[in-house]
């Protein structure tokens, strides 16, 4: 692991979009995470990777606030996240704070989650007017806009429903991307996908991180994707990174035997 | 003297027709009142705030667990002395509405928690704000699933705006009364005011099994 890269401290934490120092989260006595630190450059797409329940997952949500920190403290952006200072103290982030910072932050899920009782174009537009505070014009524009990019152009006034799940997930990227959010985090984003839908939506993915200079964590066991599509690699194990490098490096010459094993599991399975 | 005399029987459809609308006045208000404010009690069943909801939930247990005639005996009778005056048909329909809020709280409760966490993490992910997560995402999803038990509730309540005539409303069964002690003949009276209650909610709940079924396939 490169330490370098790993330990932001202080001042620095501004030339990093992410930046998680000694968090630690536990449900009930179960200890997801502990200790954990690394850092994100801006524009940087990194990965994790590891077995399920090593708290891959559990970084993303608790970067899109859906859980809290048991101890240390998350920045994005510049700003703390987790935690807010009162009174010369850092106290725990209430929910406005985090729906502010939060701002900055965009994710797509493994179950896409798309809202089911508005159309395509509700599901996009929703956010940018109300949060934004985007006309509905301009929010229509955006929305017509990332719609063709994710080549749904025609499926504008479709209910989610009425589309196949390949498609229900191009609709949920370009609905994060309306935001124009500086992070985007990717949850397991073509799991819960029938095989013959998961090229489009990795290719459209590709795509995006050509094109954009999103920061953009991503969670999957798509690794061809992983290794094409990272900056780097993160390997979690237990709650901890036990391995960070670029994916050339990590995919070929893993230093980690545990990272190896890993490795060989989920290649025997694709 | 003939059990059925078809003079008799038209000659009191009149008033009993003015006794239903009365009855239809009641369940509609009260009806209104009862999703109005069972939301209110569903939603702060939910408050951040553990006092507020330890008290409503007593207050729902409270009202769920006496009888609806006590309470509006109670609406009717005590808060006179407390200065509010009200007719006997606005108690009447504040009894039942607050009566029956208590149970559609309940089904609004059901109704909500049947919306997937999925959806509550996508609304925050796009940071919407507490009050369009509601009435944007979470109601829309719920409300359409729970419309045939909150109809059950309408028919229910239909059936029992007669308690009404303990403070002195002129629903349908209390004009069957009134008109059936002109010259005690009762017969006629009672049974068309049964036959008018059977002819509106057999339909009506048929009308919601349909719905249901629409509904379940949401």
């Amino acid at each position: 692991m490169s330490s370098e890269l790993s330990q932001p401290t202080g001042e620095a934490t501004r030339d990093w979009m992410i930046v998680f120092e000694g968090v630690e989260k536990r449900f009930g006595d179960h200890v997801v995470l502990s200790e954990l630190d690394f850092a994100v450059r801006p524009g940087e797409h990194v990965t994790l990777i590891g077995p399920s329940g090593s708290g891959k997952t559990t970084i993303l949500r608790l970067l899109m606030t859906l859980e809290k920190v048991n101890a240390g403290t998350i920045h994005v952006g510049g700003e703390c996240l987790s935690h807010v200072r009162r009174n010369d103290q850092l106290v725990p982030a209430d929910e406005k704070h985090c729906r502010r910072v939060r701002k900055k932050i965009g994710m797509v899920f493994q179950q896409f989650n798309l809202f089911p009782n508005m159309t395509v174009r509700g599901n996009l537009i929703e956010a940018p007017t109300r949060v934004l505070g985007l006309s509905k014009a301009e929010a229509n524009a955006r929305a017509e806009e990332l719609l063709e990019m994710v080549g749904l152009g025609e499926k504008i006034d479709a209910h989610p429903t009425q589309l196949s799940g390949g498609q229900q997930q191009r609709v949920a990227i370009a609905r994060a991307l309306a935001m124009r959010p500086d992070v985007l985090l990717l949850d397991e984003v073509t799991s819960a996908l029938d095989p013959e839908l998961v090229a489009g939506v990795l290719k459209l993915l590709h795509d995006i991180g050509e094109t954009t200079d999103i920061t953009i964590l991503c969670v999957t066991h798509e690794m061809g994707f992983a290794r094409d599509f990272s900056h780097r690699v993160m390997m979690f194990d237990g709650g901890r990174v036990i391995e960070d490098a670029a994916p050339e490096e990590l995919f070929t010459e893993p230093r980690q035997q545990r990272t190896r094993d890993f490795l060989r599991a989920v290649l025997e399975r694709h | 003297m003939d059990v059925w005399n078809w003079d008799f029987a038209l000659s009191i459809l009149p008033a009993l027709l003015d006794g239903l609308l009365i009855t239809l006045l009641a369940t509609v208000l009260g009806s209104l009142l009862a999703f109005t404010l069972g939301l209110v009690f569903a939603l702060l069943l939910r408050a951040p705030l553990g006092p507020v909801r330890v008290l409503v939930r007593g207050f729902v247990e409270f009202v769920r667990s006496t009888p609806l005639l006590v309470q509006i005996f109670f609406l009717f009778y005590v808060l006179p002395d407390y200065g509010v005056v009200l007719n006997a048909i606005t108690v009447g329909v504040l009894g039942l509405g607050l009566h029956y809020a208590t149970y559609t709280a309940e089904v609004y409760r059901a109704g909500i928690d049947a919306v997937p966490r999925g959806q509550w993490e996508a609304a925050t992910a796009l940071s919407l704000p507490r009050y369009r997560v509601w009435t944007g995402v979470v109601l829309p999803q719920a409300v359409p699933r729970v419309l045939p038990a909150l109809g059950n509730y309408v028919i229910s309540m239909f059936k029992e705006t007669p308690l009404l005539i303990g403070i002195g409303v002129f629903d349908l069964v209390g004009q069957a009364r009134e008109v059936g002690g002109i010259e005690f003949r009762y017969v006629e009276a009672y049974t068309l005011a049964g036959l008018f209650f059977l002819l509106l909610s057999y339909p009506s709940a048929l009308l919601l099994r349909r719905l249901e079924r629409r509904v379940g396939v949401l």
